[in-house]
């Protein structure tokens, strides 16, 4: 596998697997408005998948897309580890998405700038969405946080749980710095400092406190994922893997 | 039929309307970028609304079968990211439409389709697509669609 196709499906298998995630809120959004809302951002984020994977063929040039996302186990995908945890209550999904969405802004608007043309296309196609999936999840981070004891007492609870999963998000390995020092990369330590920035900017509105950088999970990048990846990846695959090559 | 007419082309294409908004092309939507004749074919340029608007896929096949209806088979659809889709590509007769049609088009100032007052409230991000949210007029109490500025 060439280091720019490991590189792009790094960035397709975020979008889909968090696409999986909120997709698996349809029928179960706590009001019509946000199930709906929910399932925009999923097809969003899938829209966004399926862009970067049909790259991923070309450059591959015996994969397709489908391929890509159907048919690798559990160890072939790089998505960060944040976006795989399990959606919880909506006050877990709304903590997990706040804290990816920030880090997508900016590392969509770097990308943006990336010397690959497709990479920056498909960068700057995504920023524009990912700006009001950010807006959404701040809204209801201040709304919970700032709402009433129960809501802010659970949603402090989702923030501490899944806080040791961002580090994994500013990680860089050799593949990360050979992209980045080939222009095609995006320097995720260096938006690290505006990630701190604009969390503590939305927990200070929500009146929450935010958790101390203590154990940072990681692995992601070597295929090594929480478990809750396998069950994911059987339920969204089951299709393909029990009828193989079927056509929707 | 392969004598290279792009204007055609442009008039054909400018009567698929857009599959969740019929009142619009999908000349008006933006979404061609270009029409280009090369080596005896139509290069149609497409960029897509929102990646994941489900209406892409849809206004393909409605492209394609438009200009086979009109007997023009020697054409190919290319999707463009580069520029990405902005709302800034609805012209202000478009954007008059969707107001008539019911929907209160992009624009800084949220006016209510219904009664005309900027007396509005958001309800919900996001609307029946992703690209709309949910308004309501707190002057003559309807709910309403805007169409987000992207």
């Amino acid at each position: 596998m060439s280091n720019l196709l490991n590189y792009t499906l790094r960035i397709a298998d975020n979008a889909l697997i968090l696409g999986q995630r909120m997709s698996q809120w349809c029928s179960n959004g706590p009001t019509l408005e946000e199930d709906i809302a929910m399932v925009n951002i999923s097809l969003d984020l899938f829209g966004q998948a399926n862009g970067f994977y049909e790259y991923a063929a070309q450059l591959d040039g015996a994969k397709s897309a489908d391929d890509f996302a159907f048919l690798r186990s559990e160890r072939e995908y790089f998505n960060n580890l944040i976006v795989e945890q399990k959606n919880g209550h909506f006050g877990n999904t709304i903590a997990r998405n706040f804290l990816f969405d920030v880090y997508a802004v900016l590392f969509y608007t770097e990308l943006g700038k990336s010397k690959d043309e497709t990479l920056s296309a498909l960068g700057a196609k995504s920023l524009k969405e990912a700006k009001y999936h950010l807006r959404h999840s701040s809204n209801w981070l201040i709304r919970l946080g700032d709402g009433t004891e129960e809501s802010k007492v659970k949603v402090q609870k989702s923030l501490d749980d899944i806080w040791m999963f961002t580090g994994n998000l500013f990680e860089m390995d050799e593949l990360d710095t050979e992209m980045l020092n080939n222009g095609i990369g995006v320097d995720n330590t260096s938006i690290k400092a505006n990630w701190d920035k604009k969390v503590n900017e939305v927990l200070e509105d929500a009146k929450l406190t935010r958790p101390e950088d203590t154990f940072m999970q990681t692995g992601s990048k070597e295929g090594l994922h929480t478990e809750h990846l396998g069950h994911l990846l059987s339920e969204m695959q089951y299709l393909q893997r029990a009828h193989p090559n079927a056509k929707w | 039929m392969q004598n290279g007419n792009i204007k055609y082309i442009w008039e054909l294409l400018n009567t698929v309307p857009d599959p969740e908004i019929p009142v619009i092309s999908v000349v008006e939507l933006g979404v061609i970028r270009d029409v280009k004749f090369t080596d005896n074919s139509f290069l149609i340029y497409i960029t897509p609304t929102y990646s994941g608007c489900p209406a892409t896929k849809t206004f393909q096949d409605d492209i394609s079968s438009c200009l086979m209806d009109n007997k023009i088979e020697n054409f190919k659809l290319i999707i463009k990211y580069d520029p990405p889709w902005t709302t800034d590509l609805m012209t202000d007769e478009t954007k008059d439409k969707l107001m008539k049609y019911g929907i209160s088009p992009p624009s800084n100032t949220v006016i209510c389709p219904q009664c005309k007052s900027d007396n509005t409230q958001l309800i919900s991000e996001f609307g029946a697509t992703a690209c709309k949210a949910l308004y309501k007029c707190k002057d003559c109490l309807e709910p309403f669609e805007f169409f987000k500025c992207i």
